[in-house]
């Protein structure tokens, strides 16, 4: 991984290896590119997912950031890009199903999830297969909710609409005839939870304590090592052997 | 522009393709290319990964912590060739920790144990799961071969008019057996922390994971040093055999990669060559 950043289908670091889809990403890694130790840190993800250069990535964060109310004023109201408005709204409901808000932090749509697919979504760097797959899968989801209800995935009640993600939400169980959503709901989860925990709320979320200044590092806390059953002192009874 | 010396530092095929398509009447194959050796022995790295899921850290104690990688941590080579069914060896990555959730955040959520859904439970499932991955990147040599090079292609030309490379590869087993014992050897690691890999074992068929050449973009070779001027595009000076004063000082003399990164090899290869511009200067020999 290189000393590089460069595109896509470059992965100085790990690639299509073990059967699953390249898997890069890093902090300044020896040998992987940042995306690359990105992807690898969250697992390969799956089927051709994420395509996006860091810089991208970082766009999208601040056009996220931007949206967020300043000193009680809210920002101009987002408009897609990418998704048409019918899309935009089957997003949104959809969104929210994925990530709830819960005792710990808000929604997808409270995190601007939705926005955030929409503008990675219309950025040059998301492959034309990854734009078709997403555009057709939500019209698989519809079709499949109008077969069903005679009414569009928005227009379902609730319970209707959780009938059908159970169908697709779990890939071990899903029935056959169920691949298309299946795949399609993989694709959108793993989007959804990208666009959420790479917010602000996502990272407060999951307690990441990283970016911070650490004036005296006194190495990794005890209830960590504790929890692993490992300790220092095995490194700090060789210093002395030798003697 | 004329001048006295040309070094070409365009990076290894880059140098390459400038010399191939530097045609004359003089140098009718291409420039310093009577041995027909530019272009030829590009090698890149061997590459292949393996990732699994440590039950054991789940639901993880939060601390200050940026995620590991393989700047962090590195394994050199370690074993006796005379034991293995492949020549050479490689350096294994290390991945994981609790790195800045950003795009690709835990993607495959539905291949952890349970998981998949949607919902609180879903929610719920990225929190104990984060941090409870680890991953090794192996990273290696490859023998370089005569089946892997690049040249002009006869059709396809940039947007300046001048023609482009197209490459040919192929590994030979001395790579596919390299790569087949890291899978084995990564694997084996997860197991031995108790861990669950994501992915099955890639077959024979699949190469044993084994990287596509260029992937891992270590390109090296191409216009490779030699003291025999029929099989080498350049001397121990990185000077052509053919033309006293061009000089390329980028990835291309190499002969061989080992299997760490090659910057600070160019950048020694260079200053050996600049060393050697300066004296032959000095004594009025270039």
């Amino acid at each position: 991984m290189s000393e590089h950043d460069a595109g896509l289908p470059m992965a100085d670091g790990p690639t299509e290896a073990a059967g699953a889809p390249p898997i890069p990403l890093a902090a300044e890694p020896a040998d992987v590119s940042r995306r690359d130790l990105v992807k690898l840190l969250g697992m390969a993800p799956l089927a051709g997912a994420l395509d996006w250069s860091q810089v991208t990535v970082e766009r999208a964060a601040r056009m996220v950031r931007a949206l967020q109310p300043v000193d009680g004023e809210q920002p101009a109201a987002y408009k897609p890009k990418f998704f048409t408005p019918r899309e935009w709204r089957t997003v949104r409901v959809l969104a929210d199903y994925v990530i709830p808000r819960d005792e710990r932090s808000g929604s997808a749509t409270d995190a601007k999830a939705p926005e955030w697919m929409d503008f990675m979504l219309s950025e040059p760097e998301t492959s034309d297969n990854s734009r078709l797959a997403m555009r057709g899968g939500l019209a698989w989801l519809d079709v499949e909710c109008r077969r069903r209800f005679a009414q569009p995935f928005v227009g379902a009640s609730d319970a209707q609409r959780r009938q059908v993600l159970d169908d697709i939400a779990w890939p071990d169980r899903a029935r056959p005839e169920m691949s298309y959503g299946v795949a399609f709901f993989n694709r959108f989860r793993d989007l959804t939870a990208a666009a959420f925990f790479s917010s602000q709320m996502g990272w407060q979320d999951l307690q990441y304590m990283g970016h911070t200044f650490v004036p005296e590092w006194q190495g990794c806390p005890p209830a960590a090592l504790q929890k692993l059953g490992v300790s220092y002192d095995l490194m700090n009874t060789r210093v002395g052997i030798q003697r | 522009m004329r001048a006295r010396i040309v070094v070409l530092a365009a990076s290894a095929c880059e140098s390459a393709r400038i010399l191939l398509n530097s045609r004359s009447s003089q140098f009718p194959q291409g420039l310093a290319n009577s041995s027909g050796m530019v272009g030829k022995y590009v090698t890149d790295t061997t590459g292949t990964d393996v990732a699994g899921f440590i039950p054991m850290m789940t639901d993880h104690v939060p601390h200050n912590e940026e995620g590991v990688g393989g700047m962090h941590l590195y394994m050199p080579w370690w074993l006796d060739n005379r034991k293995l069914d492949f020549p050479r060896g490689y350096h294994i990555e290390v991945w994981g920790g609790l790195g800045p959730p950003q795009a690709g955040f835990m993607g495959g959520i539905q291949r952890y144990p349970g998981a998949g859904g949607y919902g609180v439970k879903l929610k719920n499932d990225y929190r104990k799961f984060y941090g409870a991955t680890i991953g090794f990147s192996g990273r290696g040599e490859m023998i370089p071969n005569e089946d892997s090079y690049c040249e002009l292609d006869p059709r396809v030309v940039d947007q300046y008019g001048i023609p482009v490379l197209r490459f040919h590869w192929k590994w030979s087993d001395h790579e596919y057996l390299q790569s087949k014992h890291m899978q084995e050897t990564f694997r084996a690691l997860v197991a031995e922390m108790g861990g669950e890999v994501f992915s099955p074992m890639p077959s024979k068929e699949r190469g044993y994971g084994l990287s596509t050449g260029g992937s891992i973009i270590h390109e090296l070779g191409a216009v490779r040093m030699g003291k025999d001027p029929r099989t080498s595009v350049l001397n121990a000076n990185c000077q052509a055999h053919d033309c006293r004063n061009l000089f390329v000082a980028d990835g291309g003399p190499f002969v061989s990669q080992a299997d760490k990164n090659p910057t600070w090899t160019i950048l020694a290869l260079a200053w050996r060559t600049s060393d050697y511009i300066t004296e032959q200067r000095k004594q009025g020999a270039l």
